[in-house]
């Protein structure tokens, strides 16, 4: 007897399904999901709360008009904040589209992050109005580290793929899945920069993960273009 | 009002051993209210204890039998009322699993505990009565006992009839639903960790200004009454009934006696 | 350093605590908050109370069917290139785990937060066994250091004061120079964040915990404020997850629907800064990410609850809200409960897994205010919980002698009303007598508890039974 055998006997035992162990009929609470009114809305209204949930994380967004707007807005934002000009960006084919390469002053390598990398620069797969979180995954052009390692994390999300709740965003993924692509290794939800209370409760924004959460919003609900 | 018969609503008075052996006067206040809210009350000689006692240090044998001396007490009334949540809700909530393997009371015990009801819920919520015809000049605060709170949903109810007292100003504490660290036997089983709940309460009542704390249950009053003057701090503590039925000439709990 | 289970001494534990004047203003902060920030934060959301409702369904059709769910997750587990092992106890799980920590050569270990592995006593093992072993979240970094054990199951460190944070930080970190500010908060955490930044890229192995496992995809859930979870197990090449079996749900939108009142019991936040649903190792074009992924599925007493009266215990999400709720777990903290878990979950938790005889004075030490009960989001019924390992202690006669002679002598007199009321009258005027004028005893016998802190109020009279039949005799005469 495997300690796998022990443990499924014992629950079968505790559970009443010694004898007949079959996949139970679905429940009732799964014939609908119990979706907040905050994750409902126009997309307008939820590109709103998005923005206002996403800021009170201490995420700062920049909204640009267009995907080729993006690689200046990250080179004017950069300099501003005087946090260089090297960055570490996602080798997803969905970046050309940003111009990054074509941004004055920026050095741009692409690949996963190392431990000296300052500043990533990543694509998103959706924005969560509910909570102004992001829904990234690990993919071989969107590597997982872009997200944890550097101390400011860029993310381009696309206004037209904003949506309500955390389902609508893993629907995304699920679509993804049935074109035949396995499920990526994660999904995951980001919300604000990294930090800790673990101190006396006192907020600390920057362990471990980036210091900074810095949203580029393209375009508006509808479209591209505003 | 009346009962299903027509005659007067019949309420057997559960007074609690703490009323019954301590404080009486709480007794005859929750009977003085009863009476005001048209109820014809009567005090079950038979009546000793809920059992929780029993019930809460794991000895469910005796607490069924004490439930069952009280179920035998109080039979035949419309209703049970106790001046205490924490005795209500022993009826209410627990008299049921207690006795549920017991073939000749566990329908007894669900009948007793669909018609137990603490003092001021049964005057609000059962009477829809807010009748008060009180005095009292001063400012008070109010602790709202656990059991009564969370067991009960005891929480606007007193608020409101006190609100009915002419003359009376309540100050809110800061943490009113914060345990006052009574517990019954807890606090003669850990009464380092019960004296520090009890002098938190404390600190919150005198930082009210009040002059007198009130709640609905009297162990909760005797802990902080207890505590207040072992502190030698001014303010009185009474039961709500006493002050809703403007029986307050008799001392506080705990407080100097005239004679 | 080994931890010894203490429960027994409970107390003695409770009594050191709160002559703790830092532990003490510690404990009053977090009350405090905990009490100011939990209207708001579910006032936020109000579908709340039906998200309650809904997490208690799920859980409860989960465990009738643990099996069938296990075993789902076990198929999509190995699916996407992970290995399953079941481990039915603590011995089992440690085992398995340094297995795979030889088979791969590893020689430093990063560990994400996870309570289970408290229960196993992972860490002192590993590092018994000649590996690395470093916590990262910070404040379980911190508790490596000083060498004590998580206090909270959420704020592991909560019981800590800054400035003792800071000794330990200038008293570990020596490489560093001595005069360096660490007064705030920010200082200590940039400094954790560098310190522990070599670790997460020189680990072998990261071991995490799951918050949740789901059945559907073979996922696990991770949640963590500091991002710790994902770098520990993404950097090394091998990814450890170490879960009790309670842990598991059916699907996807299960574990939607219970992160939503997760973080709002456990942080008062919405949501974590970081929700990942992890699905095996690396898939084969992945730039990063462990190239080997192992589950340790663990039993250690869950199939006991399951079959019992605490089922409902198996419900836990380990949020901690039960515990910064708790008014005796805010007097004495967690360390007094003696075991892995304290407050009411420990209360609970503990007899069941450290036996009845070594953890009783646990359920007993609560007032029964049942905050705890009101703030749980698994709407766990934890005092009755506590209730029934009463009447296990009781039967199995580990309460106190007296207190059971107490109770039966109560009991007989209570069925002997006439009988009561007799002995009443005397001790009450003895008493009565004793008060004096002054309505209050400073000392009186039998009630040495009682009185070492508070008056006793004197009794008033006669019984009010007595008083009542009275003036009802004195009304008929009328």
């Amino acid at each position: 007897m495997t300690a796998r055998d022990d443990i499924i006997g014992r629950i079968r035992a505790a559970t009443g399904r010694a004898a007949d162990h079959s996949a139970p009929p679905p429940p009732e609470y799964a014939n609908a999901a119990l979706i907040p009114a905050r994750a409902t809305g126009t997309p307008a209204e939820l590109t709103a709360r998005f923005i206002e949930m996403a800021t009170e994380t201490a995420a700062t967004i920049d909204r640009v008009t267009e995907s080729g707007d993006v690689g200046a807005a990250i080179a004017a934002w950069l300099k501003s904040a005087a946090l260089g000009s090297d960055i570490i960006a996602a080798p997803d084919p969905a970046m050309e589209a940003y111009g990054l390469d074509a941004a004055p002053g920026l050095f741009i390598r692409k690949g996963a992050a190392t431990g000296d990398d300052l500043v990533s620069v990543t694509p998103t797969l959706a924005g969560v109005a509910e909570t102004g979180s992001l829904m990234v995954s690990a993919t071989p052009g969107t590597p997982y580290t872009l997200n944890f390692l550097p101390e400011t994390h860029i993310a381009v999300l696309h206004a037209d793929r904003i949506v309500g709740g955390y389902e609508d965003a893993w629907a995304k993924v699920r679509r993804n899945q049935e074109t035949g692509s396995a499920l990526p290794r994660t999904v995951t939800l980001i919300t604000g920069p990294s930090r800790s209370s673990d101190i006396e409760r006192t907020v600390t924004i920057g362990v471990h993960g980036p210091k900074r959460l810095h949203i580029v919003l393209v375009g508006n609900a509808d479209g591209e273009k505003t | 009002m009346t009962n299903a018969t027509g005659a007067a609503t019949r309420v057997g008075l559960f007074a609690t051993c703490l009323v019954d052996l301590y404080r009486p006067s709480v007794g005859f206040a929750t009977a003085q209210l009863l009476e005001a809210a048209g109820c014809d009350v009567d005090v079950p000689a038979a009546q000793v204890c809920c059992g929780q006692p029993a019930y809460n240090a794991g000895d469910r044998a005796n607490a069924a039998a004490i439930a069952r001396q009280t179920i035998n007490a109080f039979d035949g009334f419309d209703y049970i009322v106790a001046p205490s949540g924490s005795c209500a809700g022993m009826l209410r909530h627990h008299y049921p699993d207690l006795l549920a393997d017991d073939a000749a009371y566990a329908a007894r015990a669900r009948a007793v505990a669909d018609k137990t009801w603490e003092l001021i819920a049964f005057l609000v919520d059962v009477r829809g009565w807010a009748d008060i015809d009180a005095r009292w000049h001063g400012t008070v605060t109010y602790h709202d006992a656990c059991s009564g709170l969370r067991e009960l949903g005891v929480k606007d109810q007193p608020r409101q009839l006190l609100e009915q007292v002419d003359g009376l100003e309540l100050r809110e504490l800061d943490a009113p639903d914060v345990c006052c660290g009574f517990g019954g036997t807890f606090c003669v089983k850990y009464p380092d960790i019960s004296g520090a709940m009890v002098d938190n309460k404390t600190d919150d009542i005198v930082q009210t200004g009040a002059g007198t704390v009130l709640a609905g249950d009297l162990g909760c009053l005797m802990n902080i009454a207890g505590r207040l003057s072992r502190r030698g701090e001014t303010v009185e503590a009474r039961h709500v009934a006493e002050v809703l039925a403007g029986m307050t000439d008799g001392p506080a709990i705990g407080g100097a006696r005239s004679s | 350093m080994t931890t010894q289970q203490t429960s027994l001494e409970f107390s003695r534990n409770a009594d050191r605590a709160l002559a703790d004047a830092d532990l003490q203003s510690a404990l009053e902060k977090l009350q405090r908050d905990s009490r100011l920030a939990r209207p708001v934060i579910t006032g936020r959301l109000p579908e709340f109370e039906a998200l309650r409702d809904r997490a208690v369904a799920i859980k409860n059709h989960t465990l009738a069917h643990l099996d069938h769910y296990l075993e789902q997750f076990e198929t999509n587990v190995t699916e996407a290139g992970g290995h399953v092992h079941w481990c039915n106890d603590d011995a089992g799980a440690r085992d398995t785990i340094l297995q795979i920590c030889r088979d791969t050569g590893a020689r430093a270990v990063g560990k994400g937060k996870s309570m289970v592995s408290e229960e196993i006593h992972l860490n002192d093992f590993l590092i018994e066994n000649g590996l690395e072993v470093v916590e990262t979240d910070l404040g379980e970094y911190i508790l490596q250091l000083r060498e004590e054990t998580p206090s909270h199951v959420v704020m592991p460190a909560i019981h800590l004061k800054k400035e003792q944070i800071a000794t330990t930080f200038r008293d570990h970190h020596t490489e560093l120079d001595p005069a360096r500010p660490l007064d705030a908060p920010s200082d200590m955490t940039e400094e954790a964040r560098i310190k522990l930044r070599e670790k997460f890229l020189a680990a072998d192995v990261g071991i995490t915990g799951a918050n949740m496992l789901i059945a559907e995809t073979g996922s696990i859930v991770v949640v963590t404020n500091e991002g710790n979870g994902d770098l520990t197990q993404t950097l090394p090449r091998v990814h450890i997850v170490i879960a009790a079996i309670e842990k598991v749900v059916p699907r996807v939108d299960d574990a939607l629907s219970v992160l939503r009142i997760l973080a709002r019991s456990a942080t008062g936040q919405e949501i974590t800064c970081y929700t990942t649903f992890a699905t095996g190792p690396k898939r084969p074009n992945d730039l990063d990410g462990p190239e080997e992924f192992h589950l340790i599925l663990l039993d250690n007493g869950r199939t006991k609850l399951l079959e019992g009266e605490f089922r409902d215990v198996l419900r836990c999400i380990r949020c901690g809200a039960c515990q910064s709720a708790c008014p005796v777990y805010g007097a004495v903290g967690g360390h007094a409960y003696g075991g892995v878990y304290g407050g009411p979950i420990g209360a609970v938790l503990t007899p069941a897994l450290d036996g009845i005889e070594d953890a009783w004075p646990l359920p007993e030490a609560s007032s029964f205010c049942g905050s705890c009960e009101a703030v749980c989001p698994m709407r766990i019924p934890l005092p009755g919980l506590m209730r029934r390992w009463r009447d296990v202690a009781h039967s199995e006669k580990l309460n106190k002698a007296g207190t059971r002679r107490g109770l039966t002598l109560w009991a007989w007199a209570a069925q002997r009303p006439k009988l009561y009321r007799t002995g009443a009258r005397i001790v009450l005027s003895v008493l009565r007598g004793l008060g004096g004028r002054r309505g209050s005893l400073r000392r009186a016998p039998l009630a040495g508890g009682w009185t070492a802190s508070r008056d006793l109020p004197a009794p008033e009279g006669g019984t009010f039974v007595d008083q009542w039949q009275k003036s009802r005799r004195a009304q008929a005469r009328k």
